[in-house]
């Protein structure tokens, strides 16, 4: 087992995989509120992203068991299925907010509840701290606890935080 | 002696479920339950589940234990509660059972039939230290968290990265209690990726191929030595000192079926349900004509087939008084295969049909 396959079954993304794919980088670099990122790489029962989806952008699903795929040209950034996601795997990336700084939109369900202007310490997917920014918006889309909170952070860490913590 | 027309062992999701079935098709029911609250492991599953919306998808555990609640009560003038209450036997020469209420009421009970929904046991592993006190079962951690309110400890090692131990280690760093690691025996994962990415991305690590081979501590534990094992699994590798005060197993479940053994059910023991289970027709009647099984106490899977079971053996159970016309009950017995059917689909569900086929008779003898 390779170092990057053992890092991959500990939890931790690797690489592009079928249902952890990016956005198309044009029209990500253009689309207005943003595009989902999905990181569910594993075939498992389990369909609320597409179900949940008001605009089809992801596509449902054949077989419960099919990773998500997603046509990214339906996609409106609503953070509906970031909030529905049961893995906390759905996050939203809009690169058209600033022009240094992108909008994150990422789940969360811990405690204290962050509020707009609140500093936060931004994590990547193993827990390090590689930023810090202020708490942009928080809205709870489905009332069930899981939040949604949108964080501004340099657009060459889009692809790496996944996570706030109240600092 | 009291009487009742079918009695559901253990008030879980499968055992509810029974109970709703049968009472719906005009059976009286009484439920039995150990704990002092209804809903069995459902009420501490604070995560929302996976799956399709049929199997309520994207609803945390603890609500769907309120939907049942709630079909509850609408049959409420059918069905009794016992909680608090455990069976402590069954008899086979006068198909009685005993019960107990607390610790000091007993009684006897004499049903015309049984669905035993018992559900499961946690497995422990051996290693010297495994007696201290902090040594917890996940289902502890989660019984005191999330039914009492109390964390259990300040600094967690988890052992098992299974969805339990990766869920119960997410419900601890909502507690606030710091997940000092999860160590696993295998080279990956056990449970779904996204639970794993889930605790990694707040700062857990996950020891692949690792295991526990010690807890410290004189009086209470106090740390861990935790060993990492060759790809052969042979022990001897670096060893690792954890700092913490709680240890968490979540190494797997046995199927609970003490009384299925006193019944005198044919059993076998089948690896992909996890331990003996009692052999089963397609309606989940045991070889003993007047018991049913249903949920965990079947064969290890999860909440959502346990309760398409438990509702399928009430079916059963109702339809052998003489509940419900014929054509009602292949109809609702046809919707319930097919939707367990559906939840067994696919490659997570390939060890449980493997398992379940092994288990399963066409038609028993009369």
């Amino acid at each position: 087992m390779t170092d990057n396959e053992k890092t991959f079954n500990s939890g931790i993304l690797t690489g592009e995989r079928p249902g952890a794919v990016l956005p198309p980088k044009e029209l990500w670099e253009s689309k207005k509120n943003g595009l989902v990122l999905i990181e569910c790489p594993q075939r498992i029962p389990c369909n609320p992203c597409a179900t949940s989806c008001p605009t089809g952008a992801v596509i449902p699903f054949e077989d419960i068991n099919d990773t998500p795929r997603i046509d990214y040209s339906k996609c409106t950034g609503c953070a509906l299925c970031v909030a529905k996601c049961p893995g906390l795997a759905c996050f939203v990336a809009d690169l058209t907010w600033g022009e240094k700084e992108a909008l994150l939109k990422l789940p969360y369900e811990m405690l204290p509840l962050p509020a707009k202007g609140q500093t936060v310490a931004c994590l990547n997917r193993c827990g390090e701290e590689v930023h810090r920014t202020q708490i942009v918006n928080v809205t709870q889309p489905w009332k069930d606890s899981t939040y949604v909170v949108s964080v501004a952070v340099p657009k060459e860490l889009v692809s790496e935080v996944r996570a706030v913590k109240v600092v | 002696m009291r009487t009742t027309e079918i009695l559901v062992i253990g008030g879980g999701p499968a055992g509810l479920s029974a109970a709703i079935e049968a009472a719906t098709l005009g059976a009286q029911v009484t439920v039995v339950d150990s704990d002092l609250k209804l809903g069995g492991q459902l009420i501490k599953q604070t995560h929302k589940f996976f799956g399709s919306k049929d199997e309520y998808a994207g609803t945390r555990g603890y609500k769907i234990a309120d939907i049942l609640f709630e079909d509850l009560r609408k049959n409420a003038d059918r069905i009794e509660i016992l909680s608090d209450c455990t069976a402590t036997g069954y008899y086979p020469e006068d198909g009685i059972v005993t019960c107990m209420i607390g610790e000091e009421k007993y009684f006897r009970m004499r049903p015309k039939k049984i669905v035993v929904a018992t559900g499961a046991q946690e497995r422990l592993i051996p290693f010297p230290g495994n007696d201290l006190p902090g040594v917890y079962g996940a289902g502890a951690v989660q019984t005191l968290m999330n039914v009492y309110g109390v964390t259990p400890g300040d600094r967690v090692l988890m052992v098992g990265a299974g969805n339990i131990g990766l869920i119960v280690s997410y419900q601890l760093l909502q507690a606030g209690v710091q997940v000092c690691g999860v160590v696993e025996f295998m080279p990956k994962v056990g449970g779904y990726w996204v639970h794993a990415a889930k605790i990694r991305r707040l700062g857990v690590p996950i020891y692949l191929q690792h295991t526990i081979v010690e807890a410290l501590g004189e009086r209470t534990v106090t740390g861990a030595i935790i060993e990492n094992l060759a790809p052969d699994c042979t022990p001897g590798g670096k060893r690792t000192t954890i700092d913490c005060d709680i240890i968490c197993m979540a190494v797997g479940l046995a199927p609970t079926c003490e009384l299925l053994w006193q019944a005198g059910c044919a059993m076998k023991f089948i690896p992909q349900l996890c331990g003996h289970v009692a052999l089963r027709d397609p309606f989940m009647r045991t070889s003993h004509p007047d018991i049913w099984i249903a949920g965990d106490a079947a064969g290890i899977e999860e909440a959502s087939s346990a309760m398409v079971e438990g509702r399928i053996a009430g079916l059963g159970a109702a339809g052998a008084c003489g509940y419900g016309t014929p054509e009602e009950r292949k109809e609702r017995f046809a919707h319930y295969s097919e939707r367990l059917a559906d939840l067994r689909a696919g490659e997570v569900g390939e060890k449980i049909r493997i398992g379940v086929s092994a288990a399963s008779v066409q038609k028993w003898e009369e």
